[in-house]
């Protein structure tokens, strides 16, 4: 892989770095040299196909799978946040939604409060956490992992059942966290115009890395349109034409890089 | 009058109930109903390596439930073949083991309807010291590890990133139901002592809206199953094993009658 090439990523020194990550189910390479950094304050999409690896991926990043190759190094005391994309839900097991929330670690009142508040799950508290919609559900996850005070925040699928007109407003919500917090995320997401409108990188997964960089120059990665087709790469790059800024590593509005077709970074291997 | 024997077999059955109770409830939450079957399985086998060795068969019981428990935890690894199976293909291997190696042994035959069925009339002063011991044991662990235990029934991977040590807590966990099923087998034997695990457990469920409700609902529906089942079958001369579970399906049954508490006030 090339060094980075943007100054912003020279002037935060990563949270999680991952080299030449390989992981083998029986004879499936299900990542093949993967390469992927993430630093403070930064949104990081991943975007793939079904079977891409990206929650395998994912659980690598958060220590759950041991690569059987290659490494990986978090950076000392980061706390990580994590939203799974499935959460078994089953009416045995008497839970209500507070319960499950301070489950993790407890949370004084106060703190529930305000985090509550901010995912809008406040009123939903008190029910049990088998009897929520999926919409409401991945709030309370959200809010669970907001409860650590993450460094990093990682969101596996956060629109998946989550109805057309509620997605719009938890990608702000997503979006304005990092800024509250000033955490990292990343997010695993199949919703590609959400997906442009907030990202700072976006990594297209397919086994191995097939391309890295800003949404808009992705979007016209070869490697791209051969996946997604050309079709969607138009769409997407008409739709980021609207979007004549992006945020910097606080948060704010910065003017888009007009240079956005050399910052996409190949790397990994091409079967 | 009530008699020693009967005495010392109510004590047993209510010190078994106190561990299967907070443990059954981990069993139906978590699906180890399958898990707690292939450990009763190798009951047999146990039983007859304590002969063959000359330790108490309870003893040997133990051991072998809690080699099968590591057995399983490891093989679980593997991702060849679905836990399901696995479970299918070693809970038989087990008994199979068990049945030949009793057949070689005269003596043991007689007993073996006692190791199927259970015989806590005959609870002694040694079984009645283990049984309690087992029961702190358990309490004592499942106290200690509590919240990490909740922690991995709802989501593995949550638990992990939030720094519980899943694999032990896990393993610690299906010791624990080991040593639930090894007491469990003396009262009500090897092919129903997974009903006196999951069915107060089950039963719970209406009566409790937190864990820790619903684990004390199950032991307490537990030690009532264990009384009215022994009282029934001095009553009217029926097995004790089959009565105190026929007890605790029929407290079930009742517990369905409660209303679900959902979410109040709100229209789904």
């Amino acid at each position: 892989m090339s060094p980075p090439s943007s100054s912003e990523s020279a002037r935060t020194p990563p949270l999680v770095e991952a080299r030449g990550v390989c992981v083998r189910f029986g004879r499936l390479n299900v990542l093949d040299n993967v390469d992927i950094v993430v630093r403070a304050g930064e949104i990081m999409t991943l975007i793939g196909l079904n079977g891409a690896g990206k929650s395998t991926l994912i659980r690598v990043i958060l220590g759950i799978v041991k690569p059987d190759s290659g490494e990986v190094r978090r950076a000392p005391g980061l706390r990580i946040g994590y939203s799974p994309q499935h959460l078994h839900r089953d009416q045995i097991l008497p839970m209500t939604v507070r319960r499950f929330l301070t489950l993790g670690a407890p949370a004084p009142p106060a703190k529930l409060a305000t985090v509550l508040d901010e995912v809008g799950a406040d009123s939903i508290v008190d029910f049990p956490l088998a009897e929520i919609s999926g919409g409401e559900l991945q709030r309370v996850l959200l809010a669970r992992a907001l409860l650590r005070e993450p460094g990093l925040l990682v969101l596996d699928e956060p629109l998946a059942g989550v109805d057309v007109t509620s997605q719009g407003d938890l990608y702000n919500l997503i979006a304005s966290i990092r800024d509250r917090y000033g955490c990292a995320v990343i997010l695993v997401s199949h919703d590609l115009h959400l997906v442009m409108a907030a990202t700072d990188t976006v990594v297209c997964l397919n086994r191995h890395v097939c391309c890295s960089g800003r949404p808009q120059s992705v979007v016209r990665h070869p490697e791209f349109i051969s996946l997604f087709g050309p079709q969607l790469s138009d769409t997407l790059a008409v739709y980021q034409h609207m979007h004549d800024h992006r945020h910097d590593a606080l948060g704010e509005p910065v003017p888009a890089d007009s240079g956005a077709a050399q910052d996409v970074r190949r790397a990994g291997r091409h079967p | 009058m009530i008699e020693d024997f009967f005495l010392r077999a109510l004590a047993g059955g209510i010190g078994a109930a106190f561990a299967a109770g907070p443990v059954g409830c981990f069993v139906v939450w978590r699906n180890l109903a399958y898990f707690g079957t292939a450990l009763a399985h190798a009951v047999l086998l146990g039983v007859a390596l304590g002969f063959l060795l000359d330790i108490a068969p309870i003893l040997a019981v133990f051991a072998i439930c809690l080699l099968l428990a590591l057995c399983l935890v490891l093989l679980e690894r593997q991702r060849y073949i679905s836990v399901d199976a696995l479970l299918g293909v070693l809970a038989h291997a087990v008994f199979a083991a068990g049945l030949v190696v009793v057949a070689f042994m005269e003596r043991l035959r007689v007993d073996l309807i006692g190791y199927l069925f259970g015989d806590i009339l005959a609870v002694g002063i040694f079984d009645l010291w283990l049984i309690f011991a087992t029961a702190a044991i358990v309490i004592a662990a499942l106290a200690w590890q509590w919240r990490n235990l909740l922690s991995i029934t709802v989501n593995r991977d949550l638990a992990a990133v939030e720094g519980v040590p899943v694999e032990r807590v896990r393993l610690l966990l299906l010791f624990l139901l080991a040593a639930v099923i090894a007491v469990g087998m003396k009262i009500v034997g090897m092919l129903l002592v997974v009903a006196l695990v999951i069915v107060p457990a089950a039963a719970a469920r209406r009566m409790a809206t937190t864990p820790e409700q619903m684990a004390v609902a199950s032991t307490a529906i537990g030690i009532a199953s264990i009384v009215a089942g022994l009282f029934g079958s001095l009553e009217w001369d029926i097995p004790a094993g089959p009565a105190i579970v026929l007890v605790a399906s029929a407290i079930f049954a009742l517990s369905l009658l409660i209303p679900v508490r959902g979410r109040a006030g709100r229209a789904d």
